[in-house]
C-alpha cells in the first residue's frame, strides 16, 4: 500500500497539517479509507485536545483503542519503525452525518523496546480507562498516569501478555497445567476482596461502607458479570464493574486461524447476534481482497442479519420484563425467537451460530419455499408485539420501574462510546445503516427509531421499533430478492468457485491452495464498522500477506457500554441498577470476546 | 377404669375430642391444599404463558405434588457454617407456623371451622405482625447480604402494610359490631355481602393480603431478578420446603379470610344448607387463583414506590372509608 496517490487530502488531515505542522505527522493510506496518522507520544495529548475540543465538528467519541505488536511484522513500508504501536480510532458523529461515513480518524503512536511505555490519555477521553486497561494486560503497554493500571480480561495471578506475538497461542506450546495446594491458595488470596485495590474506600470515620458482590453469578447479571457495589441502604453510593469471566482470547484465535476458519469463532463474539457477527468481518476482508459481492448476496446478507436483530431484541425485551420483575412476557418472546429461529434454520441450517456467511458471499443459496417461511414469520410477528405493547410497555408498574431510570444524555453517551439504540434513545439520530450504509442498506426503506430522554424506557422502546423496522426491511428483501449467484466470482471467495477448476490448471491451483490452507489476503490494514444488534461493532483486520491475520482486533458496542455503568447509576437504588443492567442489553461474550 | 370411660364418654369431652379431630382435619387439608396450590399455580401460569407444565406424573400431572414432596424431604438439609443456627432454623418455623394458625378462625361452615373465638379478626392481626419474624430473622441469621437486604425489604413492607390492613377491616368490624368472623358472615348472611358496602375496605384489604404473603407484585424481600432469592436465599432442603409451602398456606389463609369477611363465607345462590363447603372452596379456589394471575400479570414496583403507595393512598384511603362507615353506622343508630 503506497502512501501517496491520494489526490485530495481528508478534510481532518488537512486540518491537523494547519494546526500542528506537516511534519509531525506521517499519513499511512489504509484500505478501509480512515485517514490514518502516525505521530510521536509527546505531541498526543496536544492533537486529541485539539481533536475533541476545537476542531470544528469536533471527535467527541473515542470509539476504540487498542494496539498491536509489530515486531514480526514485514509489510510495512514508509510506516515509522515501531516494536509495538498503540492506535486511537475517534469518531465524530457530525462529521460522520455530514460528509456521509468520514467521520472517523485513526492515530498511531510507534512505541520501542520490550516494556513500552506512553501519557495515559484518560485525562481527554473518560472511556480510554478500560482500553488502556486492556491494552496494558494483552500487550504489557504502560500508560504512565493512568488511575488504576491493573488487568481487566485476565486474573490479576496472570503471567505474560499474550497478544504478544512471543506468546503461543496453543494450548500444546504451554507446560501442563498444575494446581498445587501453594497454587490454589494464592489464587484464593487474589479473589479476597479489598476495596483500596479496587479504587473504593473500607469507609469514613464514622462508619463503615457495606459492598455488595452483585456477580458474577447472579439471575439479572446475564452471563459472568460482576459489579461490586457500595451500598447506603438500597442505594448505589459506587460501583466498580469487573469483567473477563467470559474472555475466550478471540483476538489471539485470528492470529492463529485461516481467514476463512475463523468465521465461526465471530458467531460467538455477541452469540446472540448469529450472521450478524459475521458481516463486519466478511465485509472488511472483501475490502482487503477486492471482491464486489453480488446484488443477491448482499440482500440475503441484509435479510439474515436483520432476523438476528429481531432474535435478539426479542430476547431483550423478554428479559427487561423479566427482571423489572414481570414473569410471563418473556415467555411470549421465546416463542417468537423460535419463529425466527425456524426460519433461520431452514435457510441456514444452525439456529444460533449458523456462520453462514462466507468471504465473497453466503454458504449456499436460498433453499426453495424460504419465501414462504419468511413470510409466514412477517404475518405472524406484528401482531405480537402490538401485544406485547399492553403486556409490558403499557404496564403502569413497568413504566415507573423504568422511566428516569438511568437516563443520560448524548453527551455523556459519546463521552463512554455507546452507540446503538442506547445513543439514540438520547435523541442522537446515528445509525450506520442509514450514515454509512454497507451491504446495500442505502436500497432500503427504513426509520431510524430516534427517543429523546435516554431512560431505560426510552431504550426499550427504541428496540421495540426497531423490530418493526428490521420486519420491514425483511419484507423488502423478500419482495425484491435479486437474482443471481450467491458467491463472488473472485478467486479470494472462500471456498473459491469451482466450475472451472477441471478446465485450466491455474483455476486447480488457485482452488486448490485456496481450500487447503486458505486464501492470502493482501498486506494493508481495513475495517468495517456495521450497526450490529447492540450497537457498532467493528473488526479492524491487518494483514500482512498471509493465510491468517496479523491482528485482528475487534470492536464491541457491550464494552464500552459497561464501561458507562457508574457514571449512569451512582446515586440511584439497586432495583434501578437492575433494571439498568438489562436496559444495555448487553452479552458478556460480546464484552470480553 | 370405668370411671375414666365415663369421663371419656361425657359429653364435653367427647365434644372436645371431636373439635380435635376436626382441628386436625382442617389442618391436614389446609397443608395439602397448600401443597396442592403449587401444582395449580405451576399448571395455570404454563396455561397463561403458552407453555405445558408439569404434565408427566399422574392424571394432569397432579402426582407432581408427591414427586416435589419427595424430593424437598430427601434433599441434604444444609445449614451453612456461617449462619446462626438457632435462629436460623427458627425462621422457617415460624413462617410456617404462623400461616397455619393464621387460620385458626377462619369459618369454613356453619359446623366446621377450628375456633370461632370472639377476638378472631385480632388473633389474625397479631399473627400477622408475627409472620415478618421469620422473613426478618430469616435474612438475618442467614448473615448474608442479600438475605439481609430481603429480610429488610420486608420488614418495611409489613410494618407499613400492617397499619392500613388493621383499617382497612375496621368497617367490616364496625358495621358487623363484631370481631368474631363467624358472626361476621352470619351477619353477611342476613344483609348483604361486605364486598358492596366495604369496597373500598376490600381493595385495600386485597393489596395488604397480597402484601403479606409476600407474593408477586409484592414478593420484594424473595425479588428474584434483585436479590438472588432474598431472604431465603441460604436456606436449603425441608427449611426451604417450609417457607415455600407456608407461602402457600398463607395464600390459602387469606383467600379464605377474604371469603369470609367480604364475600359471605359459605353462603352460594342455592343449596347453601346442602353444599356449604363446595361453595367456600370455590370462592377461595377464584382467589387463590387470583393470586396466581397476579403473578403472571404484573412486573414489580421499586420498593419505595410500593411504600409511597401504602402510605400515601393506602392508609388515606382506608382512614376515609373508616370514617365514612363510621358516619353511616352512627347516622343508622340514630335513626
Amino acid at each position: 500500500m503506497a502512501a501517496d496517490g491520494a489526490p485530495a487530502l481528508p478534510e481532518v488531515v488537512r486540518e491537523l497539517y494547519a494546526r500542528f505542522g506537516e511534519n509531525l505527522f506521517t499519513l499511512q493510506a489504509t484500505v478501509d479509507q480512515v485517514p490514518t496518522l502516525w505521530l510521536p507520544a509527546n505531541r498526543l495529548h496536544e492533537v486529541l485536545r485539539y481533536l475533541k475540543n476545537e476542531a470544528p465538528k469536533p471527535y467527541k467519541m473515542l470509539y476504540d483503542l487498542t494496539a498491536m505488536d509489530e515486531r514480526l511484522r514485514k509489510h510495512r513500508h514508509g510506516l515509522p519503525a515501531a516494536d509495538f504501536t498503540v492506535i486511537y480510532h475517534l469518531l465524530s458523529i457530525d462529521r460522520d452525518i455530514a460528509t456521509r461515513g468520514k467521520g472517523d480518524v485513526r492515530l498511531k503512536v510507534a512505541l520501542q523496546g520490550e516494556s513500552p511505555s506512553l501519557p495515559t490519555i484518560t485525562n481527554v477521553y473518560l472511556n480510554a480507562n478500560w482500553y488502556e486497561r486492556e491494552a496494558w494486560d494483552m500487550f504489557g503497554i504502560v500508560f504512565e498516569g493512568h488511575p488504576g493500571l491493573r488487568r481487566i480480561l485476565l486474573p490479576p495471578t496472570w503471567t505474560g501478555h499474550p497478544l504478544r506475538k512471543d506468546y503461543p497461542a496453543r494450548a500444546t506450546e504451554f507446560d501442563p497445567f498444575y494446581l498445587d495446594s501453594l497454587k490454589q491458595d494464592m489464587e484464593q488470596e487474589a479473589l479476597r476482596f479489598v476495596p483500596e485495590d479496587w479504587g473504593m474506600k473500607r469507609g469514613t470515620a464514622d462508619h463503615d461502607f457495606m459492598y455488595l458482590n452483585f456477580g458474577p453469578n447472579h439471575p439479572a447479571a446475564h452471563g459472568a458479570f460482576r459489579v461490586v457495589l457500595q451500598l447506603d441502604g438500597e442505594e448505589v453510593v459506587d460501583c466498580v464493574p469487573d469483567i473477563g469471566y467470559h474472555h475466550r482470547g478471540a483476538e489471539k484465535m485470528g492470529e492463529r486461524q485461516s481467514w476463512h476458519s475463523y468465521i465461526p469463532y465471530t458467531d460467538r463474539i455477541d452469540y446472540l447476534g448469529g450472521v450478524m457477527n459475521n458481516l463486519p468481518y466478511v465485509l472488511a476482508l472483501e475490502k482487503l481482497a477486492g471482491i464486489k459481492v453480488p446484488e443477491r448476496v448482499q440482500t440475503i446478507r441484509v435479510m439474515m442479519a436483520e432476523f438476528f436483530r429481531i432474535t435478539s431484541h426479542l430476547l431483550f425485551y423478554g428479559t427487561y420484563a423479566q427482571d423489572v420483575g414481570a414473569m410471563s412476557p418473556v415467555f411470549f418472546m421465546f416463542v417468537d425467537r423460535q419463529k425466527a429461529y425456524d426460519v433461520i434454520e431452514a435457510v441456514t441450517g444452525f439456529r444460533m451460530h449458523p456462520a453462514w456467511f462466507r468471504i465473497g458471499g453466503v454458504a449456499h443459496d436460498l433453499p426453495q419455499g424460504w419465501d414462504k417461511k419468511v413470510r409466514e414469520f412477517l404475518d405472524w410477528m406484528p401482531k405480537r408485539l402490538d401485544e406485547y405493547k399492553k403486556a409490558a410497555v403499557e404496564n403502569a408498574i413497568f413504566k415507573s420501574r423504568s422511566r428516569d431510570v438511568a437516563a443520560y444524555d448524548t453527551a455523556c453517551a459519546l463521552e463512554w462510546g455507546v452507540t446503538g439504540p442506547g445513543l439514540r434513545a438520547t435523541g442522537c439520530n446515528y445509525d450506520l445503516r442509514k450514515v454509512r450504509p454497507y451491504s446495500g442498506y442505502e436500497n432500503f426503506d427504513f426509520e431510524v427509531p430516534v427517543f429523546h430522554k435516554g431512560d431505560c424506557y426510552d431504550r426499550t422502546l427504541a428496540r421495540e421499533e426497531e423490530i418493526r423496522q428490521s420486519l420491514r426491511i425483511i419484507e423488502q428483501c423478500l419482495n425484491n430478492m435479486p437474482s443471481g449467484p450467491y458467491k463472488a466470482d473472485h478467486p479470494l471467495t472462500c471456498p473459491p468457485p469451482k466450475e472451472r477448476t477441471l478446465r485450466d490448471i491455474e483455476t486447480l491451483i488457485t482452488h486448490f491452495l485456496d481450500v487447503s490452507w486458505g486464501p492470502v489476503m493482501p498486506a494493508g490494514e481495513t475495517s468495517q464498522l456495521i450497526e450490529a444488534t447492540k450497537g457498532i461493532n467493528s473488526y479492524y483486520l491487518t494483514s500482512d500477506a498471509s493465510t491468517m491475520s496479523y491482528r485482528t482486533r475487534i470492536r464491541t458496542p457491550s464494552f464500552a457500554h459497561l464501561q458507562q455503568i457508574p457514571a449512569a447509576i451512582n446515586g440511584q437504588m439497586v432495583p434501578d441498577l437492575i433494571a439498568y443492567i438489562a436496559s444495555i442489553d448487553f452479552v458478556m461474550a460480546d464484552v470480553d470476546r | 377404669m370405668s370411671a375414666f370411660v365415663d369421663w371419656l364418654s361425657s359429653p364435653v369431652v367427647l365434644a372436645a375430642i371431636w373439635a380435635m379431630v376436626k382441628a386436625v382435619i382442617i389442618l391436614l387439608g389446609l397443608v395439602l391444599s397448600a401443597a396442592w396450590m403449587i401444582w395449580l399455580e405451576r399448571r395455570l401460569l404454563a396455561l397463561w404463558q403458552d407453555r405445558y407444565g408439569p404434565n408427566r406424573i399422574g392424571p394432569f400431572g397432579l402426582g407432581q405434588v408427591i414427586a416435589d414432596m419427595i424430593k424437598i424431604f430427601f434433599k441434604e438439609d444444609w445449614t451453612p457454617p456461617f449462619v446462626d443456627k438457632a435462629t436460623f432454623i427458627l425462621a422457617p418455623l415460624i413462617a410456617m407456623s404462623m400461616m397455619m394458625l393464621g387460620f385458626l378462625f377462619v369459618p369454613i361452615t356453619p359446623t366446621w371451622g377450628v375456633s370461632s373465638a370472639d377476638l378472631g379478626m385480632l388473633f389474625f392481626f397479631a399473627i400477622g405482625g408475627l409472620a415478618v419474624y421469620a422473613v426478618m430473622l430469616g435474612g438475618w441469621a442467614s448473615n448474608s447480604k442479600y438475605s439481609l437486604l430481603g429480610g429488610l425489604r420486608s420488614t418495611a413492607q409489613t410494618i407499613s402494610y400492617e397499619v392500613f390492613m388493621g383499617l382497612s377491616l375496621m368497617g367490616v368490624v364496625m358495621q358487623a359490631g363484631t370481631f368474631n368472623l363467624r358472626e361476621i358472615v352470619e351477619y353477611q348472611q342476613q344483609n348483604v355481602w361486605f364486598i358492596v358496602p366495604q369496597f373500598i375496605g376490600f381493595c385495600v384489604w386485597s393489596l395488604a393480603a397480597v402484601a403479606v404473603t409476600h407474593r408477586t407484585p409484592f414478593d420484594l424481600p424473595e425479588a428474584e431478578s434483585e436479590l438472588a432469592a432474598g431472604y431465603h436465599t441460604e436456606y436449603s432442603g425441608m427449611k426451604f420446603g417450609m417457607f415455600f409451602v407456608g407461602e402457600y398456606v398463607g395464600i390459602v389463609m387469606v383467600s379464605g379470610l377474604t371469603v369470609a369477611l367480604f364475600f359471605g363465607g359459605w353462603e352460594g345462590p342455592f343449596w347453601t344448607e346442602k353444599i356449604p363447603f363446595v361453595w367456600f372452596a370455590i370462592k377461595c379456589l377464584f382467589f387463590m387463583s387470583s393470586f396466581i394471575l397476579l403473578r403472571a400479570a404484573l412486573p414489580r414496583p421499586r420498593y419505595d414506590h410500593m411504600m409511597s403507595a401504602a402510605w400515601k393512598v393506602c392508609l388515606p384511603l382506608s382512614l376515609i372509608n373508616l370514617l365514612v362507615t363510621g358516619a353511616i353506622v352512627l347516622w343508622n343508630h340514630g335513626a
